[in-house]
């Protein structure tokens, strides 16, 4: 442990007061919506749009580890980034911690980045290949108006923390690090404003196994000791049943099924979700094949199929999912924690496996 | 903390750099990104040397009037078109008897002049308008890019004598014709790789720490771009050397009597026959020059290459 620079206090900036109580989600998505227009012809015109994130809305409990599953394409990185408001969001609006965010009496967006981080994906392009990685940690606080040698002390400080040693990191660029390496400082990085929340982006997925384990447990020991809240965007499951307290699950830009992670991966709902999980069980975990876990590629997102936009790949499929798009609620009656989006689990729906509607008088 | 999490260094590693100090402050020097260029530098011993010849060159330009053996316009009707070491006059003599090296040495001030500050110019210019429509993208990249091919779209010395005709003659609007020239293919480096740099997930990092626009600028995509804009740039310096002695050549330059290495090639062409070699005398400065230039270019550019 880095004893003498602790001596000197730990200056990190202060982490953003809890504003709205224990009770308070952290974020509350509401109808998050981002198409990519497609351009094309002769003046460049819009031709087309990919439906990248479409109609989306979830909340993010404080102190939970909301995992985010889905297949490559379906839209987890765009919703991450409108998170961030990295992107310009269509349609929609996001509530932090009781308070609207972007608007007059709300929080303001730098007051957002003060709170919410994000580690993102590719760790290759995320860092500066002409910073130290010592200096591109130390960036943020610096920023936030912090002065130069306490925001560097902030950063070897947070080096260590991570698990690398600043004496021998501290002034090493990105190309001279591992892959494992480069994903604690992305990581230390994103903690150097000591956020409240953290976004991560396929945090592990490019990270072999023991390495993923390590960094899979850092991020535990860092959630308790920071008291983090995090939403985790994965494609494998097992990472997402292993670190997730709920589990949101994502097809061609929508949510087709959200609650709690025991009850998704027992009793999954939504039969895209079941296809997912049952792949998972058939091979072997110890022989790790990839088999793509569902037959037929997803569909394209540029023109998505009409109703249920899982129809096309459903062994379920009726003429009711072509007409009607399944609204995300809860199922057969069930509480609110466990929503789907699919005809079957809606009573009078239309569908034949669906309960028949109640009675209303 | 567990032990486990801690990667271990590499052995090689903690010997390069020494038991890390006891003290509070920092354990490891930080080299910036120059200071690592640097550091390559050192120990590329063919660049250096061609870097001490642009400084001889440079020097013997500044310090022509200690130089030079005689006044560079003084002609004298006995000694036309003299051999190689023919008395003192070294490089021999041009077609009114003016010494060929004193000529050589004075001309070397306007044209180090003409290959560098219209390069150092363009550099801003079309560096500032690269980097911006890089970075923005959108409409403003096409309105800046779509002005810049219409200069990029003619042959640059077509276009540097369109323009230093329009102009007229004269250092001044040498410089800018040359400035204006070499503006575009400079402006496009710096947008390809501005552009590059704003894609990458670390720009949007620092977007999400909440930094400005400036502040990103200026630590982010400034540092990318700046070095294979300057090895661009240094490339250029021979060109614009090249294209300054041909204006001059074509009677489009500097006029008649001020000493100048494209002028000088240009007057003495007629007299090739007679005195070939002394006639490549200017010729041989400008070789020489180009090719210091472009190999100290190359040398910057393996030595700026992070990953080299
Ligand atoms: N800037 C963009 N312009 C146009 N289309 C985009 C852009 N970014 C993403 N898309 C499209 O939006 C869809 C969702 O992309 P996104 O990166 O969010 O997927 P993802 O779920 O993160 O995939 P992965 O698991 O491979 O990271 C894709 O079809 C992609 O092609
Ligand atoms: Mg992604």
């Amino acid at each position: 442990m880095n004893t003498e620079a602790q001596g000197a206090a730990a200056p990190m900036l202060d982490q953003p007061a809890d504003r709205g109580g224990r009770a308070q989600p952290m974020l509350i998505a509401q109808g998050l919506k981002r198409y990519f227009p497609i351009r094309g012809g002769l003046l460049n015109r819009r031709v087309a749009e990919v439906k990248a994130v479409d109609d989306v809305s979830f909340t993010v409990l404080k102190g939970e580890t909301l995992g985010v599953v889905g297949e490559s394409g379906c839209g987890k990185s765009t919703l991450a980034r409108l998170l961030m408001h990295l992107l310009v969001m269509d349609a929609g609006s996001l509530i932090f911690d009781g308070d609207p965010v972007g608007t007059e009496q709300g929080l303001s967006l730098r007051d957002l980045r003060r709170n919410l981080q994000m580690v993102f994906q590719d760790s290759y392009s995320s860092l500066n290949p002409r910073l130290p990685i010592e200096e591109s940690i130390a960036y943020s606080p610096r920023v936030h108006g912090m002065e130069r040698g306490q925001a560097k002390r902030i950063a070897r400080e947070l080096l260590q923390r991570v698990g690398l040693r600043p004496e021998y990191f501290g002034g090493r660029y990105p190309h001279e690090l591992s892959g494992g390496q480069k994903q604690r400082v992305n990581i230390a990085r994103a903690l150097a404003l000591n956020p409240r929340m953290l976004i991560l982006d396929e945090a592990v997925s490019a990270l072999d196994k023991s390495v993923e384990a390590q960094v899979l447990n850092l991020l535990g020991e860092l959630k308790r000791e920071f008291n983090l809240t995090y939403m985790f965007i994965s494609h494998d499951l097992h990472v997402v049943q292993y670190i997730s307290d709920r589990v949101m699950v994502m097809y061609l830009g929508q949510v087709v099924e959200f609650g709690p992670v025991d009850t998704i991966y027992a009793q999954p709902r939504h039969p895209y979700t079941a296809a997912l999980l049952e792949c998972r069980l058939v091979v072997d975990p110890a022989g790790r094949i990839d088999t793509p876990p569902l037959v037929g590629d997803p569909p394209n997102p540029i023109n998505p199929p009409s109703g249920c936009r899982f129809r096309t790949r459903c062994p379920h499929a009726e003429t009711v999912c072509e007409r009607t798009v399944p609204a995300l609620g809860a199922w057969n009656g069930n509480t609110a924690a466990h929503l789907v989006a699919c005809h079957m689990a809606h009573p009078g729906s239309g569908h034949s496996r669906a309960a028949p509607a109640p009675v209303v008088h | 903390m567990s032990g486990a999490l801690v990667e271990a260094p590499p052995a090689a590693d903690a010997r390069a750099q020494g038991v890390p100090a006891r003290e509070a402050e920092p354990a490891t020097r930080v080299r910036g990104y120059w200071g690592n260029v640097w550091q390559r530098l050192r120990y590329d011993y063919a660049t250096l040397f061609f870097l001490f010849v642009i400084l001889l060159i440079v020097a013997s330009a500044v310090f022509a009037p200690l130089l030079s053996p005689f006044d560079p316009n003084k002609a004298s009707m006995a000694h036309r078109l003299k051999p190689l070491f023919y008395h003192d006059n070294i490089l021999g003599t041009d077609e009114q008897g003016r010494d060929i090296l004193s000529r050589i040495l004075y001309g070397g001030r306007t044209s180090l002049l003409m290959g560098i500050v219209p390069v150092v110019a363009a550099t801003f210019v079309g560096g500032l308008f690269g980097v911006v429509a890089g970075y923005a993208g959108g409409r403003l990249n096409t309105i800046i890019m779509r002005s810049m091919d219409v200069f990029f779209a003619f042959p640059s010395v077509l276009l540097a004598v369109a323009i230093s005709g329009s102009l007229g003659g004269g250092m001044v609007n040498q410089l800018i014709t040359l400035t204006v020239v070499l503006t575009p293919p400079l402006c496009r480096v710096a947008e390809t790789s501005a552009s590059q740099i704003r894609s990458m997930d670390f720009v949007d990092a620092a977007r999400a720490s909440g930094a400005s626009t400036v502040s990103i600028l200026l630590h982010h995509v400034l540092v990318n771009v700046v070095s294979p804009v300057l090895v661009y740039a240094s490339t250029l310096v021979s060109a614009s050397i090249l294209l300054a002695s041909g204006l001059s050549f074509l009677g489009l330059g500097v006029s008649p009597p001020t000493p100048d290495w494209g002028l000088m090639l240009s007057t003495l062409r007629e007299a090739i026959y007679v005195r070939p070699i002394v006639c490549a005398m200017p010729g041989v400065a400008i070789l020489l020059t180009s090719i210091a230039f472009n190999l100290v270019s190359d040398g910057l550019r393996q030595a700026m290459d992070v990953k080299a």
